[in-house]
């Protein structure tokens, strides 16, 4: 009775602990946002060259360019006009693109559904592999198993994407047609549409993605294979398998959190160059063709809602390692 | 009869090097464990002594094979078994304990999962009775509250709680056969006191055979029925315990126990020269020839083999045991150390120094204000004598090295000040101090390996001092760097060697050597020791004395090891939760030891004499931080007077013998009860 009080008052603290974490990494995470934002917009504000300039081309210049500063607000003051821009983000408005004249909401929206198609099929297929496969090589070291699938990995991992994208879309799509090598899908798209033109795209992140994750759940399970209380398990009788489940896995997965949260928000955050080769509709094209507009609201949005990713995965990622860790669970308490 | 447990048969386990040798770590072992016995395996570090005890078990460690030989148990050989019979006699049959247990067991995992793990493994008991065993299994290794031990994980255990843990670990299958790989290493001296303590008990209790690997012959002496000495992958001496450390007949463990020192003893113990050949060395004779005083022709041509002696109980490998045995038991003259030089002249002051390691909140540091009540080292006041060697002892998280740090500058204290050289006050910050400041003051390392840069040759890590404090270059520079390899008695060879390149003993040598080039006036030794073998231990603490009498340098030498620091020190500080307890001069403390702490540790001390008992006067608590308020010491003390220790902060009383401890009782009494008991 009287352990399962401490108990109890125990989860209380960790829940209380993990509760003030959580509002102490909120703040610091809007603070990044906030400097983000501030770092876009003197970015493109120092940069020679604006979206009247881009568009007009030859004619910017006298009243056209007055008429076009005017026509986009960009004959206000630049902190004017990133106070007011702030005020309308924090209501959930990016304002309107300066090369499309549509609402950045509407224009996001697709491009996030697509983006994220993209990403959860990438997750889905490359996360699970990577992990039996790093697994795999760990516990048949240097034996043929880990051989030949760390050389694929290495040869994977070294190859850069562009050159894998192209060549998947020679040998597959060209001279197999079997599958479409380019994506040409309106931006609005419905999922089931889109589907058979995401395969290609997956196969060409998921290869490198699959292949750095494997490479490192491969050597953190060496490194607790090594371990003292692995060799105490083997010392105690426990059988192979069960030893790998109970004692080796928990601890060599602990660190792979963190990564795989970094690949998830690279993943979300567009995968530039895959998008650009396979003209796939995502963020990652969205980003290039702003930049290339010189569209800076569309830019700041891009940006923010980047670096929100960033910020919450991370945040995702430290809790659940929080709460896996039954070290650092502790720890927190006991401070 | 005597019913034998495990037969070892011409064991040899090795690699193949990268050219494709076979290098042997373990040579032709043949031995037996009898039932019921303890036996101990002694040995320096590369001796092969770990990889003996696991090949027992039927493990060989990766990278490593069977030569040849077996480990006969129970009329099979466990070196040929698959992994699934193995899995049925480990931790069954035969168990281990490891040497580190925090490391050794499985951080995810609580400590009631880790033992009903081995219970479901290896009886057949129920839930309900296996729950009710891992209590029994705790109550028996004396864990307080074996309920709640049970929900822990690892981490939130102490080193001692957790090497209990792994105890009741490796008796939860009943074994025949208990391995013990350095168990108490790395423990406080009294809670090492307290776990050899539970072995002995255990072994009587349960009639387990043990086999115990140590370094420590300590604590071999303290749990062993007979002993094992190895040297270089051999065994070179195998007897009944009393008879090895009484009288030992081979030039080896001869010279190992007289390299230990002895808290009976002052003065510093006697060094064996050179060092264990490297595995693969090719030498056709006996493998000590090198450092052998006993050596002739003979035993550098023919290597000697292991031999009875007397009446078939012990057995040495050494073709001039005789002159051993023949050779009067001569009372242990250690080198007497020149007390001469110590003139009262005072060279830095400790004045109610205070350290915190608590972190400041923003606005208490922009308000300067003082937030820890309590702070981790308090009230230290020690003024240190020009060429004496003062030593800080106490067991981990006694300060000791908090202090050494805030000396060096790298710790900021918080209250107090340290001053050099009689009245100037060095800065708590090392930013401020000025370059002759920290010249004055040289720290050497308690592992040399992470102290010395690896990527830099020896030359170039006794330049940088040379360089940086004189301004040295060129021709003069080589010059004083051999000058300094002379003084640590290294040759002017080693100077373009890298550190992987020396021995543990040279390494640390270097590290002297770094320390005295500054030629600084104190020198703070940061349990230099303690990570060396006791044969280099010797030579290490030999060479400080020498440089100390040549240069008239000041040591503040802070050890957890009671013996090493009785050797070398003129005047002991004794502490406990960062405060002091006892300070004096080194013979009185520990002739007349008066605070009931002193007391506890000398008495833990652990001698390589089986007829000396450590005393166990206090319990192994292990407290997370000092108390608020009164003495220090009062939650283990054993002569503990109540409200007045809880409440009052102990006052200094000096002793007849120039003792000063921090004590309610008055001193006379308790000296006259410590003589008593």
């Amino acid at each position: 009775m009287f352990h399962l009080l401490i108990f109890i008052l125990k989860l209380r603290t960790i829940i209380l602990i993990m509760f003030f974490l959580i509002i102490k990494r909120i703040l610091l995470g809007l603070i990044t946002l906030f400097i983000v934002s501030l770092i876009t917009f003197v970015g493109t504000e120092v940069l020679p060259g604006d979206a009247c300039t881009t568009y007009l081309e030859r004619e910017a210049y006298g009243a056209a360019l007055e008429a076009c500063y005017k026509r986009l607000g960009l004959d206000i003051p630049a902190h004017e006009r990133y106070l007011s821009w702030a005020y309308n983000v924090i209501q959930g408005d990016f304002g309107y693109s300066l090369s499309g004249q549509m609402p950045i909401n509407e224009v996001l929206g697709p491009r996030v559904k697509n983006s994220m198609v993209l990403a959860s099929a990438a997750i889905i297929i490359g996360i699970p592999l990577a992990l039996i496969l790093g697994i795999i090589t760990a516990l048949w070291r240097d034996k043929l198993p880990d051989i030949t699938i760390s050389t694929v990995t290495i040869f994977a991992m070294t190859i850069p994407e562009f050159i894998s994208a192209t060549l998947l879309i020679l040998v597959v799509a060209i001279w197999l047609e079997l599958l479409p090598g380019i994506v040409i899908v309106p931006t609005d798209v419905t999922i089931t549409e889109l589907l058979p033109n995401i395969i290609l795209p997956v196969i060409a992140i998921a290869m490198i993605m699959t292949a750095h994750m494997a490479r490192m759940v491969r050597s953190s399970v060496i490194q607790v294979m090594a371990s003292d209380y692995v060799q105490m398990a083997i010392l105690k009788g426990v059988p192979y398998w069960k030893m790998v489940f109970k004692h080796v896995l928990p601890n060599a997965l602990l660190p792979a959190i963190n990564v795989v949260a970094l690949t998830i928000a690279w993943l979300l955050g567009g995968v530039v160059v895959t998008e650009v080769v396979f003209n796939y509709p995502g963020l990652g094209r969205l980003v290039i063709e702003s930049i290339s507009n010189r569209d800076l609201p569309t830019v700041q949005a891009l940006a923010i809602i980047l670096a929100s990713i960033y910020v919450s995965i991370n945040l995702i990622a430290d809790l659940l390692t929080l709460m896996l860790n039954p070290r650092l669970k502790t720890l927190q308490i006991r401070k | 009869m005597e019913e034998i447990i495990q037969k070892v048969k011409n064991l040899s386990v090795g690699f193949k090097s990268q050219k494709g040798d076979e290098i042997s770590i373990l040579k032709n072992i043949t031995t037996n464990i009898k039932k019921g016995e303890t036996v101990g395996i002694v040995g320096e570090s590369g001796s092969g002594k770990s990889t003996l005890a696991l090949a027992m078990m039927g493990y060989v460690k990766q990278g490593l094979y069977t030569m040849e030989g077996e480990c006969v148990f129970n009329s099979s050989n466990l070196l040929n078994m698959s992994n699934r019979e193995l899995e049925k006699i480990r931790g069954r049959k035969i168990a281990m304990i490891p040497q580190n247990a925090g490391q050794s067991l499985t951080p995810n995992l609580k400590i009631g999962y880790q033992i009903d793990e081995a219970l479901k493994l290896h009886t057949n008991l129920n839930k309900n009775e296996r729950d009710k065993k891992i209590s029994e299994l705790l109550n028996k290794v004396r864990l307080p509250s074996p309920e709640t031990i049970a929900l822990r994980y690892p981490h939130e255990l102490s080193g001692g709680q957790q090497q209990r843990v792994a105890v009741g670990m490796a008796l939860a299958g009943n074994p025949d056969l208990l391995l013990l790989d350095e168990p108490t290493t790395g423990l406080d001296v009294t809670t090492q006191a307290h776990v050899l303590e539970l072995l002995n008990f255990i072994a009587k209790d349960t009639g387990t055979s043990m086999v115990y690997v140590s370094h420590d012959l300590g604590a071999i002496a303290q749990v062993s029925d007979r002993i094992i000495v190895m040297y270089s992958g051999e065994i070179v001496l195998e007897g009944p315990a009393r008879d090895i450390l009484k009288k030992p007949i081979h030039p080896y463990t001869y010279g190992l126990l007289k390299s230990i020192p002895k808290l009976s003893l002052a003065g510093l113990p006697d060094s064996m020269p050179g060092s264990q050949p490297q595995p693969g060395a090719k030498t056709k004779g006996c493998s000590f020839y090198d450092r052998c005083n006993l050596a002739e022709d003979k035993c550098k041509k023919n290597s000697p083999n292991l031999e009875y002696v007397g009446e078939f109980k012990t057995r040495v490998r050494c073709f001039n045991y005789k002159k051993l045995i023949e050779q009067k038991s001569e009372k242990q003259s250690n080198i007497k150390r020149n007390e001469k030089n110590i003139k009262i002249n005072e060279i830095l002051n400790l004045t109610d120094v205070s350290i915190s390691y608590a972190k400041q909140k923003l606005l208490d540091q922009i308000l300067n204000k003082i937030t820890d009540t309590n702070p981790t080292v308090k009230d230290i006041n020690i003024d240190i004598n020009k060429g004496e060697t003062i030593a800080l002892v106490g067991e981990s998280g006694s300060g000791k090295s908090t202090i050494l740090k805030s000396i060096a500058g790298l710790l900021r204290t918080k209250e107090g000040n340290i001053k050099f050289d009689q009245d100037r006050v060095l800065s708590n910050d090392l930013k401020k101090r000025n370059s002759s400041d920290l010249r004055a003051i040289q720290l050497i390392f308690q592992n040399p390996d992470e102290s010395l840069n690896p990527n830099h040759t020896v030359e170039e890590i006794l330049a940088q001092p040379l360089k940086l404090y004189f301004g040295l270059s060129g021709e003069e520079l080589k010059n004083n760097i051999i000058e300094l390899l002379e003084k640590v008695r290294l040759g002017k060879f080693y100077m373009a060697r890298y550190p992987r390149q020396l021995s543990g003993g040279e390494k640390q040598r270097v590290a002297v050597a770094r320390a005295f080039a500054a030629k600084p006036d104190i020198i703070l030794c940061d349990e230099v020791t303690s990570a060396l073998d006791v044969s280099v231990q010797a030579a290490v603490l030999n060479l400080l004395q020498k440089l100390k009498e040549d240069f008239g340098t000041t040591y503040i030498f802070v050890s957890h090891d009671l013996a090493v620091v009785r050797a070398i020190s003129d005047r002991v500080a004794v502490l406990y939760q960062g405060r002091l307890c006892e300070i004096g001069p080194s013979k009185n403390v520990y002739k007349f030891p008066s605070h009931p702490y002193t007391e506890v540790l000398l008495g833990a001390v652990l001698e390589p004499d089986p007829d000396i008992k450590p005393k166990l006067v206090a319990e192994d608590i292990v407290e997370d931080k000092p108390p608020e308020k009164g003495c220090c010491f009062q939650g283990r003390c054993p002569r503990f007077l109540g409200d007045k220790c809880k409440n009052e902060t102990p006052p200094w009383q000096i002793g007849d013998n120039g003792n000063a401890i921090r004590c309610h009782i008055n001193i006379k009494d308790l000296e006259k009860k410590q003589n008593g008991n």
